[in-house]
């Protein structure tokens, strides 16, 4: 544009600042519109400008166009130790950066006493904890097995996992059955009736759902989830639609099964009854999309963001192989009867991988069934929603969200536009008690923690930062190495 | 002729498809349109359409299709680049959509795509990088901020430069753009006259006089009171030059500022003599050079608007429009009642540069005047809350803006500072601005009027009479309406002026009398 160009035009104008400036123009009949501005986040002041020896931009062109064009299809179910890269008998798998069984919360901990207990690794309860705490047992994020597991996440061996393809990159991803609601593992639960539900996944309902996958062939869940965005859903805390699409694709092979029909009718009406069934699909699916973009060089894109109920921790695309966390926060939410924040375990799960693939709270304007969670109105889920847009790379040409004019959900957080605007993603989550075993007890809205972003920063610009002359380091970085020190 | 398109596994509601359809039909003038999912039943409409069972077979239920018929190729291209951005939920009214207010530039842009100036008033220390994100995203930029560092100011302006962009300010308090008034500007109609100006309420005080005039402004470019340092060199006055010269609307140029570094001074001074239009040069307190051609120089604002005006219409470069006679038969009224030792002027001003110009007016008649802008320091007032002898304040000045906001916004200071100066008995007259417009108090002279009417009170009580001067610095279309603002003034005793050079002219003769009579 040039300054004649200017004066042949009409005026439109963005308004940064003062709102009088804006409502003047508006009277004069000139579109405008008002920026409600925020300061960047404090120590974060200029580092978009930072100069860097790589071109970031591009970098997070190529990372996000890889998540866009990711196509995850469902192709089977197996068990973790026969599908899992890397799994033994003696590795337990869990959500969340790594954690010691010392700094495990509650839920966890009790998990990971449900999985020794059904894999008979001991004999009780007691004999359990010893066996964790010994070092006998080797724990590991399921991130870093190309796996996800919602709350606690624990994986073991003998559990039947999901299997889940990238048609367009080849790359897989897993994830456990989703085992329902109340006293479940994934909330730290270990009870005798639990451990039998655990069995009862694995040695029926698994192979039944092997079976009925060898009938069905692929099936395609980045459509799948298309549909279910347009029924409501919003893929983290709302996956009824979801649960009910796969279950109409699945019912047709499955009853041709050569299984006694009460056990088709129990599976069946197991899948059924739990809404969130779909949850353990749309997470693997996020998974190996996002995992497409692991390792671009100099992009910014966050490929992770996770949870194991007492650290939170992110990954970017540019820093393979590094975690950079800091404490869980309190999930804000509403509580079922009888339950407040004071009985809350901190945040947990990996089912944050939804909201860094453009699902959950990214989608929340899809769901309105669900905007209770989110503050009480659709309004409230639309701006939450649009609020993302602008610490995203793009939107996706798959996912469209009807109530914004079937505009595609917000896809690929990069690290600098959440810096430099203030605007934390929003995460939609179920909220576990804090002691093992009592189950979910609300859900609501997180935000991860800030010092993730900062510390991930302040690493992309070790790595990326252009080499000056002598060793001087601009200004901007020095003051992020003391924010974060 | 027709084309099929056909998107694999990717799912769309069917009723949003029809929709489409429709749109595209009647949007790229297709003969027929079809956007569908390849169900069973949308196929057999396709081999009605006439495509063939072999380029239909392979495509499944998840797999999108768009099929076109039409004319021509150029139609059938258009449609298709249609059908992308439809399907994309661009060509879509998000529904509650409109009341998002975004957080950030890039978002804004993409609500207002069109956008062509940012506007920044945000605080000095992050104002500079928004203004630099804008100029990048190609948006012209006018920065209200002020506290933004120099070497700041500089790095924007070349940057500004180097994309043809404006960057106006930072400091910059208004322009009018188009016709439509920035920040701090008046409702004024669309004309042949430019104005470059360093100055906001230069700008204002020009802008208004040409109005009176019976003429109109094309574009006003505020470029912030730095440019024409030595530091910045005249970037943006230059590119304001530039941009009026190559404008087919404008056809004077006006440009104002204080007076510049003298090597700025005199490339600018050169650029607008060889920019092929009439211009007017108001370095103001500074004494003008004599007029080179359709170039002509003066010292006093209104005297700028007279001119350009003049240029304009072809007319030979008169006299300001001041009757002298009415001058001195109103300065006689004012002092008729006076008392002995009443000597004194009192300036109280909103507009700095209205307040420069008042100072450099009288004190070449009436000796020295204080101030506490004054650029000598012989004539700073020690004190800015305390008048002595002559006296002009600035009351817009950070001294007196620090935690507070500006006078034109909010009256109540100088209503204030009106009743201390009523209460010295060498105070002969008040020289008042009132600046209307967007952006000033919504009734500054209802605001005025009370603090005038119990100054002239007090001073009658004494046995004197308090002279009050003001100018009014705005327009018919302002939405205070002026002469809503000058019968309030008229009201107590005012006496309101068409500008300030002619308000500090009145002011002038009253202290002439005064001294004839003492």
């Amino acid at each position: 544009m040039s300054v004649t160009e200017l004066f042949g035009k009409p005026l439109e104008v963005i308004n940064i600042g003062l709102e009088t400036f804006a409502r003047n123009l508006q009277q004069e009949g000139v579109p405008v519109i008002q920026v409600d501005w925020r300061p960047p986040v404090a120590g974060a002041e200029g580092v978009g400008e930072a100069p860097l020896r790589i071109d970031r931009e591009g970098a997070n062109r190529e990372a996000v166009d890889r998540l866009l064009r990711g196509q995850p299809l469902l192709t089977g179910v197996s068990t973790a130790g026969e599908v899992i890269p890397g799994m033994r008998k003696d590795l337990f798998l869990h959500a969340g950066p790594p954690i010691s069984w010392e700094r495990m919360c509650g839920p966890m901990r009790g998990a990971v006493i449900g999985g020794i207990l059904f894999e008979g690794l001991a004999a009780n309860e007691e004999e359990a904890e010893h066996l964790a705490a010994s070092g006998a047992i080797a724990f590991e994020p399921c991130h870093e097995h190309e796996a996800v597991g919602p709350m606690a996440g624990v994986t073991t061996w003998s559990m039947p996992v999901w299997v889940v393809e990238n048609r367009t990159f080849g790359n897989r991803a897993y994830c456990t059955l989703n085992e329902g609601l109340g006293k479940v593992l994934r909330y730290g639960a270990y009870a005798p009736p639990v451990i039998e539900h655990l069995r009862w996944m694995a040695e029926e309902l698994g192979p039944i759902l092997a079976l009925t996958m060898e009938r069905h062939g692929p099936l395609d869940l980045r459509v799948l989830i298309a549909q279910a965005l347009q029924m409501g859903d919003e893929g983290h805390n709302r996956n009824r639609a979801g649960t009910s699409l796969l279950i109409r694709e699945l019912a047709p092979e499955l009853v041709r099964l050569k299984v006694k029909r009460k056990k088709l009718s129990e599976a069946l009406r197991f899948l059924h009854s739990n809404d969130h069934t779909f949850l353990n699909l749309s997470m693997p699916s996020a998974k190996c999309m996002l995992e497409a973009a692991n390792g671009v060089e100099g992009s910014s894109m966050l490929v992770t963001m996770a949870r194991n109920g007492t650290d939170f921790g992110i990954r970017i695309a540019g820093l393979p192989g590094r975690w950079f966390t800091a404490p869980a926060n309190l999930v804000r939410g509403l509580y079922f009867p009888g339950y407040s924040e004071l009985d809350a375990a901190l945040d947990i799960g990996d089912s944050a991988i939804t909201e860094t693939a453009g699902l959950g709270g990214f989608a929340m304007a899809a769901a309105p069934a669900i905007v209770q969670f989110v503050g009480g109105t659709p309004q409230d889920a639309l701006r939450l929603t649009q609020e993302m847009y602008e610490i995203t790379l793009a939107e996706s040409q798959s996912w469209q969200i009807p109530n914004l004019g079937f505009r595609g959900t917000p896809s690929g957080i990069d690290l600098f536009r959440v810096l430099t605007s203030g605007i934390l993603p929003s995460i939609n989550t179920g909220i576990a008690h804090k002691n093992p075993g009592v189950g979910m007890i609300g859900a609501g809205l997180v935000q991860p923690p800030l010092a993730c972003f900062q510390s991930a920063c302040q690493a992309y610009l070790q790595q990326y930062a252009a080499t000056l002359s002598g060793n001087e380091i601009p200004n901007e970085q020095r003051r992020m190495n003391n924010e974060t020190d | 002729m027709q084309q099929l398109l056909v998107k694999k596994d990717q799912y769309r509601d069917s009723v949003s498809l029809m929709q489409i359809s429709l749109e595209l039909k009647e949007g790229a003038g297709l003969e027929e349109a079809f956007v569908a999912m390849g169900a069973p039943a949308n196929l057999e409409i396709l081999e009605v359409m006439g495509f063939s069972k072999d380029l239909l077979s392979g495509i499944g239920l998840n797999d999108l299709l768009i099929a076109l018929k039409a004319d021509q190729t150029a139609a059938i291209e258009k449609g298709l680049a249609l059908a992308a951005s439809l399907l994309e939920g661009k060509g879509a009214r998000p529904d509650g959509g409109e009341t998002y207010r975004p957080h950030t530039l890039e978002q804004a842009l993409r609500q207002l795509p069109q956008a062509n100036l940012a506007l920044i008033s945000n605080p000095g220390p992050y104002a500079s990088g928004e203004a630099r994100r804008a100029l990048e995203k190609g948006l012209h930029v006018m920065i209200f901020s002020d506290n933004v560092p120099l070497e700041e100011e500089i790095a924007l302006k070349k940057l500004a430069q180097q994309r043809g962009l404006l960057l106006m300010g930072p400091d910059c308090g208004t322009a009018l753009i188009n016709g439509r008034p920035l920040c701090f500007a008046n409702v004024v109609p669309s004309g042949a006259i430019g104005i470059v100006g360093a100055s906001g309420t230069g700008i204002q005080e020009v802008s208004c006089a040409i109005a009176r005039l019976g003429e109109g402004v094309s574009q006003a470019i505020g470029t912030g009171g730095r440019d024409l340092s030595r530091e910045v060199g005249g970037l943006m006055v230059a590119e304001g030059i530039k941009g009026l010269a190559g404008d087919v609307q404008t056809r004077v140029i006006v440009v104002i500022s204080k007076p510049p570094a003298p090597e700025v001074a005199d490339k600018i001074i050169a650029q607008l003599a060889a920019c092929g239009k009439p211009g007017v040069v108001c370095f103001i307190g500074s004494p003008p050079q004599s007029s080179q051609g359709t170039l002509c120089f003066t010292e006093s604002l209104a005297m700028a608007a007279s001119l350009a005006v003049a240029l304009q219409r072809g007319e030979a470069p008169g006299q300001l429009l001041q009757d002298d006679e009415r001058l001195k038969q109103i300065a006689a009224e004012e002092t008729a009642a006076m008392s002995e030792g009443q000597l004194f002027l009192r300036g109280l001003y909103t507009g700095g540069t209205l307040a420069d110009e008042a100072i450099y007016l009288l004190e070449k008649s009436v000796g020295a005047v204080y101030s506490n802008i004054h650029k000598e320091k012989e004539f700073q007032l020690p004190d800015p809350t305390r008048s002595q002898g002559n006296t002009i304040i600035d009351l817009g000045d950070d001294y007196f803006t620090q935690g507070k906001p500006h006078p034109m916004i909010d009256p109540s200071s100088r209503a204030g500072r009106i009743a201390e100066e009523a209460d010295d008995p060498e105070v002969a007259v008040l020289l008042l601005d009132l600046v209307l417009g967007y952006g000033s108090h919504p009734d500054p002279a209802g605001a005025l009027a009370p603090a005038v009417a119990e100054a002239k009170e007090t001073v009658r009580a004494r046995g004197g009479h308090l002279a009050v001067i003001a100018s009014i610095t705005g327009t018919a279309g302002d939405p205070q309406g002026f002469q809503r603002q000058r019968e309030t003034l008229e009201r107590v005793g005012c006496r309101v002026m068409v500008s300030n050079w002619e308000a500090a002219t009145l002011a002038e003769r009253i202290l002439q009398c005064r001294r004839v009579r003492s």
